[in-house]
Order: C-alpha cells, then structure tokens, then sequence
C-alpha cells in the first residue's frame, strides 16, 4: 500500500494534479470498500485543501464520518448483561461469541453462552468446542430445534445462577430472507420475557461490500443493533463498509475480530481504523 | 434503500428508452449511471472503467448506423447485455472428468465463504447425476468443521472420509492424500476435498493449500467465494489465484440482495470462469452458472430459462401437455387447472425466488421479498373448498356457496371473492394472450397487495411456452 501517502506528499508538493492521479486516489479510496459516495465526498474534500495540513484534513473528514455514540459496551445494572450476537452466514458470530465471552472472562465478570444457532449442521459443536477451550459453560438444545427455547433455557439459568453476563449466538440468516428475520424478533422477545437484552451485536465480514449496509439497516429494524464486531479485519479486507455504516446509520463499531484465536478480539480503536483505512 | 444493479440499470435504461433521439452525451451520462451503479455494487473499478469503455465505444459506433430512437436504445442495451455476458465468462463451462477415476475436486477459500456447506451441495449435485462422490475432510482448522461435514453428508446421504477429528489435530494434507487413495481403492468416481478457510495474506496456509494441491493434483480446484464480496475481491482471488491456483469460481450466497458486483470483478480480473453458484440454505440450493442467464438478471430481463428449467421438473409432462393442448384450443382455463398448478408450483420451490427470475422482477423487489409463502396454502384451501363444478364454473358461485366455501377453507368470504375476481381477471388475460396481444405488461402484476392467484396464473403462461421452447432447444 503506501499509495495514499504517495498522495498526500503529492498533494504537499504541488498546486495541480493530472487527472490521472485523481483516478489513482479514487480507485485507492474506493479499494477500501467505503463506497462511491463517501470516496466523492472526500475527493471533493481533497481538491479543496492543498496545503501541508492535507492529511489532517482528510483524517478529518473520515474522522467526521464516524459515528458519535458511546463505543462502550452497554450493560444491565440490575442483573443479567443479555447480548445477542447476530448477522449473515459465515460473517463469524460463533467464533465472536466464544471470543467475547473469553474478553469478559479474563475482566473478572461471570458468563456463560447459549447455543443458539439450531440450523447449521454442527454449530453447536462448534460453539462446544470452544466452550470447553475457553472453559465457560454452554447452553444448547436439540440440532434443528427452536433457538428460542434454546435462548429462553440460557437466560433462566443465567438468571437463577445470577450470572453476570450472557452471550447468545443465533443463527447465520441472510437479511432478505423475511421469515428467518421474523424468527430472530422472536427469540429477542422471548428473551426479553426473563430479562432485557442489553445489547444486540451485528457481525460484519470486514469484507464485505456494499452489502452491508443492507444488513446493518435491515437486522437494525428487526432487532435493534446496538453496536458492530467487524471481523476478518486481518485479512487483506480494510472493513470500510464499517464506516460508511457508522456514518449512514449511527451504529458504532465496538469490537473487531483479528483472527482465529481467543486473544485475538479487541475493542475498537477509531484513531487505528481510519489510519488502516488509508494507509 | 439499498439500490440493487438491477433496478438501477433498469431505470436507466427506461429513461433512456423515453428519449426520440439518443445523442453522444446521453450515451455518456447513461454510462455514467452505469458506472455509479456498477460500483455501488462492488463491481472493482478498473473492471468498471473497462467496461464502460467498451459499452462506451460500441454504442457510439451503433449510434451511426441505426436511426431511430428506440432502436437505438435497444442497441445500447444489447452491447451492454453482450458485455456483460463476456465479462461473466462468456460460455458455461462444467466440471472436467479426469479420464482416470477418481475425478478430483479440491474446495478453497476465505473463512465463512461456504466452503463445507458447498461441499455437501456439490456432492448432491454430482450425486443425482449418477456419480459416486466422497466427501473428505481436510478442514481440520475450524472447530467442528469435521463434524459439520459428517453431518451434511449423512443429510445426502454421500460417505465422508474423515480420519482425524480436526479442531487443530492432524495433517490435511495426509488426510487428503489418504481419501484419494480411498477413493480409488473403493472405487468412487469422485472426490471432493473440502479445506479450511484460509486469508489470502496468510502464507503459512496459503503453503498448506498448495502442499495439498501438490499431493493429490486436483482435476479442478474450485475457489469459493462469498457473492457479498467488496473491493477485496480484487486481491483475494489474485492472492488465491498466484497462491493455490484456481479453475473454476463458485459463488455462494447468490440469495442475498447483493447479485452481480464481485461476480463480475472476479471473472474478468481472474479470467476464470464462474462455474456454479449456491442460491439458499438447503442442499439442493445449487446450480451450474449461466452467464448469459446472469447477465439477464443483471439488466432485469429475467432468468426465463432457469425458470422454466424448474418448472419442467415441477410440471410432469402430462399435466403440462393436457395444459398446453387446453391453452391452444381456446378452452378456458378452470380453477381445477389452477388447483393442479398451485401443487406443482409449491414443488417448484419458493414463490419470491420463482418471481425474482421473471423479467421485470426488479420493480417489484420488494414485494417479491415480501411474499407470503403462506398465501399458496390459503389459496389452496379456497379453491379444495369448492366443488367440482364450482372449480369448473366459477360462475354459479353465488352468496351462498361463497359463505359456505369460506367457513370450509377457514377464510373470509372476501377472501373467497377476492380469488374469484383475480381469477376472472387472470382467465381474461390468458385469451387474450392467446389471441396473440401482449398482456398489458407485468405492470399489472403491481396493482393489489397480495395477488398470489393473478401472479400463479401469469406464470403458467409465461412459463408455459419457454419450457416448451426450452424442450425443443434441447432436442
């Protein structure tokens, strides 16, 4: 990469460019999968600004794309911290859940995780697995059975044990399938029955296109995200999709996924991200 | 909401259609609307500037040659469907058999593509055909990626050599070696070997892909490819495609709303082909990958070939030719024929996907999206409550037998009337067609809410004569 530094020091230099490097910076904007009309808006940004300061002014600007919530995980004061991890097939909330509920483990708290993801043939293995891994108890029903029962199971016994946390994994569904998301309304609202859900935590595939933004918008009215783990982000995949969802649909980035291990999971770091974005 | 390149392009093209003459600047600022919705849909941008050159060039040379405005327009749309087609990889290219058994396919891929999922389908796939697939599992990375095989394969019914439980214990590419030479020994005609999902930027397993290709020397290796792809595609596949080396693409998740975009980055930027494509959860979701049927989506026009594919399974012949020899004789089609139609059509497989492959399919995304599966049920209810010369002739249906026909089908009698006036309407618009007029457009299919009769009626004659068509290609 570097591409974009390439740019900047261009910029510094001179008072023109030829076309040709505008093209370069779109195409190197756009490779970041922000979208066309993010990559227009900054363009116009940095014809504007030709000074030394060109960098700031384009952190600036992406800077300004970022949504303003808080980025801290909520919690329930009262009793059970209730997150539901949702999103499309393969964008990784399995390997999120065991991942987030070894993060709470090591800061001292409580938790256990619900199998949800009745669908998939083995998911609930998978997620056995990593119980037995990361040495937190998992909570599963029958293969093909109702992931509400599943969920409502995890969240009494969460409950009755007083449990600080709960991690409840569903499964994979493609946002345009609208039975499937019916299904996901309902597990929410049966969990909601025992106790309130916290926080509803949407998978993004840092390689994912414009897609989505789809997604974001379409799980979002189904069960109210409140927060993004964008995954896959070591890869060669930058996640600006992310970004253009913060900035559309103010749902803040709170973790990102960084491989295949339980350590490899992190808060975001917004100032990181936008430097990643453009490096 | 999310435009999808289907009604974007579908909108252009309409707006450019209105227009008496087209002069060069409509051909550009219609390449420009091409270009903003190629990109919104991923499509990578030097394969997007390609393209719109060539669109570009040859619209403007046949702009010379042809007169009029709308078969200008026309023109313009076929350069962009031939386009399109030839980025997708031109013609359908299938599986090649090795001509010493066992035909060998190796699966590679990111992580969460549907790699294992993909493995199942293309074994049921093969399966069906008359092969004898075997299933191995090499994916010993992911938790229960073993299992998950196992499981698929027990669901079809296909043999999975899985020597080692996987979860980070043992070696794929001895597990590999050894289910081919299981395979040959048991005498399967095909191996399929599944792999864990790996990051092009990856070194140490991009090595384990290829030490697995150079211990068993796959006939084909397939790289699968989630179709939500963004920009990244461009550097995956090349990374796949300089690391492993691939054949054939596969693209899954086809059912989304994200079609086209890293289809066509891919084809053109790998110049390999598009070999299949996986279009929803179940098994037999799957399907050899027509660019031309593609390009088709893309630009709105449908996929009338697919659709009347599945319809010939559907449909048995008798039912279909006693439908056809009713059509052409002028008799009138009953609610019987209906009734018949509806059974055939839940066989097809779900409305909405059905009526995503009709032309115009775009406009009505969201309603097709919408659909209540549940409706063919309702409807079907209705029509079993009748009897038989009420099926025959609707007419006689006065106040009475519709009271009574709803109590029996558990609906509203306005649900029954409801049926009965789009049925009318339907049975209207098929002597029409018959008498050789175009129906007034698929516009009419926008006009009520839920109009699943009037929608299953149109079928059968939209289906109707391509199955028939595509019969007699085939012969």
């Amino acid at each position: 990469m570097g591409l974009f530094s390439t740019f900047i020091a261009k910029i510094k230099g001179e008072n023109s460019f030829a076309p040709a490097d505008w093209k370069e910076l779109e195409s190197e904007l756009l490779a970041s999968d922000i979208g066309p009309t993010l990559t227009r808006q900054l363009l116009e940004t940095a014809r504007k600004v030709k000074s030394e300061n060109a960098q700031e002014a384009l952190i600036e600007t992406l800077t300004a794309h970022l949504c303003t919530k808080s980025r801290l995980p909520l919690i329930n004061s009262e009793g059970t911290t209730v997150i539901m991890i949702v999103g499309v097939n393969g964008t990784g909330k399995t390997t999120s859940v065991a991942k987030l509920a070894a993060h709470i483990k090591k800061s001292g708290s409580s938790v256990i995780v619900a199998a949800g993801d009745t669908f998939r043939a083995a998911a609930v293995e998978q997620l056995q697995t990593w119980g037995k891994r990361i040495d937190v108890e998992v909570i599963s029903g029958k293969a093909n059975g109702d992931p509400a029962s599943v969920a409502f199971d995890g969240v009494k016994k969460a409950k009755q044990e007083a449990t600080d946390y709960l991690v409840i994994d569903t499964a994979g569904r493609l946002h345009n399938k609208s039975d499937l998301m019916h299904e996901l309304e309902k597990v929410k609202r049966v969990v909601e029955k025992v106790s309130p859900v916290s926080e509803v935590l949407l998978t993004i595939d840092a390689t994912t296109g414009q897609n989505g933004m789809a997604q974001a918008k379409i799980f979002s009215s189904a069960v109210n995200v409140t927060g993004i783990i964008l995954t896959k982000l070591d890869g060669s995949a930058r996640g600006g999709i992310a970004l253009a969802i913060e900035s559309e649909l103010h749902i803040p980035i709170k973790w990102i996924g960084t491989g295949e291990k339980e350590g490899d999971f992190a808060p975001f770091d917004s100032e990181a991200y936008i430097l990643g974005l453009i490096a | 909401m999310f435009d999808t390149l289907t009604s974007r392009l579908s909108a252009t093209f309409s707006s450019l259609r209105t227009r008496g003459k087209i002069s060069k600047g409509d051909i550009e600022s219609t390449c420009a609307e091409i270009r903003q919705a190629l990109l919104e849909s991923d499509v990578a941008l030097e394969v997007v500037e390609s393209f719109i050159d060539q669109i570009s060039v040859k619209a403007t040379a046949a702009l010379e040659t042809i007169q009029s405005g709308t078969s200008q327009a026309n023109a313009v749309f076929e350069i962009v469907n031939a386009s399109l087609i030839e980025i997708l990889g031109g013609q359908t290219r299938r599986v090649r058999f090795s001509k010493n058994p066992p035909t060998v396919i190796m699966l590679a891929g990111l992580q969460g593509a549907g790699k294992t999922t993909l493995a199942g389908k293309l074994a049921k796939f093969y399966s069906d055909q008359g092969n004898t697939p075997l299933l191995v599992a090499s994916d010993l990375q992911r938790p229960n990626a073993v299992t998950q095989l196992q499981v698929v394969g027990e669901s079809i019914g296909i043999p999975v050599f899985a020597p080692e439980p996987g979860n980070g214990v043992g070696d794929p590419v001895k597990v590999a070696l050894a289910g081919v030479a299981f395979a040959k020994a048991k005498l399967y005609n095909m191996v399929i070997v599944d792999t864990a999902g790996r990051l092009g930027v990856d070194a140490d397993l991009m090595k384990q892909a290829s030490d697995i290709r150079d211990a068993i020397k796959p006939d084909e290796i397939l790289f699968v490819v989630d179709a939500m792809i963004g920009q990244d595609a461009v550097r995956t596949s090349q990374a796949f495609l300089n690391g492993v080396g691939f054949d054939g693409v596969v693209l899954t998740k086809l059912d989304g709303d994200a079609r086209g975009g890293a289809a066509l980055s891919i084809a053109s930027l790998t110049e390999r082909p598009i070999m299949f494509a996986s279009t929803g959860e179940k098994l037999t979701d799957f399907d050899i990958f027509y660019p031309e049927r593609m390009a088709s989506r893309i630009l709105g026009m449908g996929d009338v070939a697919t659709l009347a594919e599945s319809a010939k399974k559907a449909f048995d012949s008798q039912t279909s030719a006693k439908l056809e020899a009713k059509f052409e004789s002028g008799e009138d089609f009953t609610l019987e024929d209906f009734l018949e139609q509806l059974s055939a059509m839940s066989k097809m497989g779900s409305i909405s996907k059905l009526m995503g492959m009709l032309p115009g399919s775009g406009a009505l995304k969201k309603q097709i999206d919408g659909f209540d599966e549940g409706e063919i049920s309702r409807t079907t209810a209705i029509v079993q409550s009748m009897t038989p010369k009420e099926r025959r002739e609707p007419k006689i249906l006065n106040g009475s037998r519709r009271a009574r026909i709803a109590l029996g089908a558990g609906r509203k009698v306005s649900d029954v009337n409801n049926l009965v006036d789009r049925f009318s309407a339907a049975q209207k618009m098929m002597k029409q067609l018959r008498n050789g007029a175009v129906p007034a457009g698929m516009s009419g299919m926008g006009l009520p809410p839920v109009k699943a009769p009037v929608k299953a009626s149109k079928k059968k004659s939209k289906s109707g004569n391509p199955a028939k068509r595509a019969l007699e290609e085939s012969q």
